[in-house]
């Protein structure tokens, strides 16, 4: 006969609820690990699903996440041309917040040379972009039906196709474009923007006197070159040949042609060390104080549950039951409990993650752990009820 | 030979201006098959008496042999186990009947059996019985707290038998029933002492309970005062 068993028959409506009381907990505990990984998912997703070996920015940045970068889209010819490198493509990232049907409406917009790197990664409805102008590609998470049209800048943009979960690393989610289109979106305001600030640089240079009249005049028919020059991206991002040295090419990237190159490795480091370190370190530490506030209600509900049953065992000691008829009794019902709520939490988090606003990872190693952990919790909480049954005299049976 | 063994026990509760002698000098002989009271006012150390025979209150003085064991000797015999021989030679009765509230009244008796080692099966249909014997077959998968006192005192009783003890301890078995149910309570104690020839020592303050009893023991603090013999 199982006494532990037997108790929670007994009291099943406490049980229960409070088993489901603790898998709440659980699952925020869970809850709470998904998100820890989902951060990093998200902060790597761009960087993972565009799969370059080496990603080319601005000479002593960070970028073209963490920190800004621009280059000119034509560098990616030079780097091209380095031995090893079999494919280089230019790539430009922007964030974008409009106003959709009275709420702002915030996504990553990507700029990638069509057949090139960087493009969506797979499909899930309608295709791929096609024409070089005025198509998108958008991920699920923005929510837009095929041949929606949504205006960016000049002009209108048609969902041609639609892709999995791609985010940006603060989690907005991503939309495609060409590349053409999206320097097009981001530096075109508009054409008075433009004249504005062309007539603003010549008024400038002429208030220089101390320019000579060609230089005045060279610098003139320039400006309007360089108030347009719209040909920059944010990165190139390249593929190394089979059997190219990785560390050789960075070098001789960064060493002949004055930029940076990153390799993936670095992106992720810099992604997961920098940009989202004090999230994490938040979200761990919050995670660790979570376990500790179940580890003590585990232990009160346990020391309370022993409390209620010091009759119960100081009779069955009066009756000379052994310990372990104790120990067990109590150990149990407290791994029993945790193995509940530990289901209930389980079922919890698996029913909500999908609906959560940011993406929860939940991974099947983190989940093992926190098992264990709540095996551990339980069987150290119920050593404080075991400490307090087994000073229980069987003289305590007797009082009325 | 006797089942218990009193000689000369003292039992001193506290030290120096607040001890209390619970018990002083008490010595008398039980033997198998016998059915004895100990009879005294509130406060009277019968309690104190029974429990340091049931072995879960060390005497100060004095020798306490159970079943031929001699268990206390100026305080407990070092190097034996108390559990092992209450559980094996000792049943306990008391007032608020002791039942686990969680348990039914055949897994109440059945427990007291397990914890002897013996296999589930065994233990269910030896409890079935006893409780069909003590007149509660009906009440087999009652909970403690669905029982009517008498109900509940005799499933206490049958768990008290299970494992048919050399020595049964009841301390005011009768207190919390009326008293038709009392001197039921009583007359069964008696039919099993001599049945299964167990010693039974009975505690009680109410003169009106001790009928039939084989040997009456009259305590006032701490001390025997009287030892009657009864009608049996
Ligand atoms: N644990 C204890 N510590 C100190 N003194 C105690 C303890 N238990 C009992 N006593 C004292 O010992 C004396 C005898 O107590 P005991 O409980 O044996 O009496 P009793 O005859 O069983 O009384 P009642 O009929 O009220 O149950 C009393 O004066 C009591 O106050
Ligand atoms: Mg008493």
């Amino acid at each position: 006969m199982n006494l532990a068993i037997r108790d929670i028959r007994f009291h099943r409506g406490r049980f229960i609820l409070t088993s489901i009381g603790l898998g709440l907990l659980l699952g925020v505990v869970m809850s709470m690990g998904g998100i820890y990984r989902g951060l990093f998912a998200d902060a790597l997703a761009v960087l993972h699903c565009t799969k370059a070996d080496l990603w080319v920015v601005q000479k002593d940045t960070n970028g073209p996440f963490a920190e800004s970068s621009r280059i000119p889209e034509d560098i990616k010819y030079r780097i091209k041309s380095v031995p090893g490198v079999a494919e280089a493509s230019p790539l430009s990232f922007q964030t974008i917040q409009i106003e959709r049907a009275g709420n702002p409406f915030r996504f990553f917009l990507i700029g990638y040379d069509l057949g090139g790197i960087g493009g969506p990664p797979a499909i899930l409805a309608g295709r791929n972009i096609r024409q070089k102008h005025y198509e998108m590609v958008v991920a699920k998470a923005m929510k837009m039906a095929l041949g929606e049209k949504i205006r960016l800048g000049l002009h209108e943009y048609t969902v041609v196709g639609i892709t999995g979960k791609v985010v940006s690393s603060s989690g907005d989610p991503a939309a495609y474009v060409s590349l053409a289109d999206a320097q097009e979106i981001q530096f075109k305001k508009d054409n008075d923007a433009i004249r504005n600030n062309r007539e603003r640089v010549a008024a400038d240079l002429d208030r220089l006197e101390n320019l000579t009249q060609s230089q005045a005049q060279f610098l003139k028919k320039n400006v309007s070159d360089l108030t347009e020059s719209t040909h920059t991206v944010n990165t190139v991002v390249a593929r190394l040949a089979p059997g190219a040295g990785l560390h050789e090419v960075q070098q001789r990237i960064e060493r002949w042609n004055h930029y940076r190159a990153i390799s993936e490795e670095g992106q992720t480091k810099i992604l997961t060390k920098g940009m989202i370190e004090k999230a994490r370190m938040q979200l761990g530490l919050f995670r660790v104080i979570l376990l500790v506030i179940s580890a003590v209600i585990i232990s009160l509900i346990i020391y309370t549950s022993t409390l209620d049953k010091i009759r119960v065992i100081a009779t069955l000691k009066l009756i000379g039951s052994q310990n372990r008829v104790i120990v067990g009794m109590i150990l149990q019902q407290s791994l029993l409990m945790g193995v509940i709520a530990y289901a209930v939490g389980y079922a919890l988090i698996s029913l909500t993650y999908e609906k959560f606003p940011r993406r929860i990872v939940l991974e099947a190693f983190d989940l093992q752990v926190l098992f264990a952990i709540v095996v551990v919790i339980c069987t150290v909480s119920s050593f404080v009820g075991i400490r307090k049954a087994l000073k229980v005299e069987p003289a305590e049976a007797l009082g009325g | 030979m006797y089942a218990i063994e009193v000689d000369n026990v003292t039992k001193i509760y506290g030290k120096g201006d607040t001890a209390v002698t619970a018990i002083s000098h008490a010595s008398f002989q039980v033997r198998p098959g016998e059915l004895v009271a100990i009879l005294g006012p509130s406060g009277s150390g019968k309690t104190t008496l029974l429990t340091a025979i049931g072995l879960i209150n060390e005497p100060t003085h004095g020798r306490i042999i159970v079943d031929g064991v001699t268990v206390a000797d100026g305080g407990w015999v070092p190097g034996l186990d108390l559990k092992r021989m209450r559980r094996e030679k000792l049943g306990f009765i008391f007032q608020a009947h002791n039942l686990i509230p969680f348990l039914t009244a055949l897994e109440n008796v059945m427990v007291a059996l397990e914890i002897n080692n013996f296999p589930s099966g065994e233990a269910k249909g030896r409890a079935e019985q006893l409780l069909k014997s003590l007149n509660l077959g009906q009440r087999l998968g009652s909970y403690p707290m669905a029982l009517s006192g008498g109900e509940a005192q005799r499933v206490a009783i049958a768990r008290a038998l299970a494992n048919k003890p050399r020595v049964i301890l009841a301390d005011e078995p009768t207190a919390a029933l009326d008293t038709e149910n009392g001197k039921n309570v009583m007359a069964l104690l008696k039919s099993l002492a001599v049945e299964n020839h167990s010693a039974i020592l009975v505690v009680t303050h109410d003169h009106r309970m001790v009928e039939g009893f084989d040997r009456i023991f009259e305590v006032r603090d701490g001390s025997i005062i009287r030892e009657t013999c009864g009608a049996g």
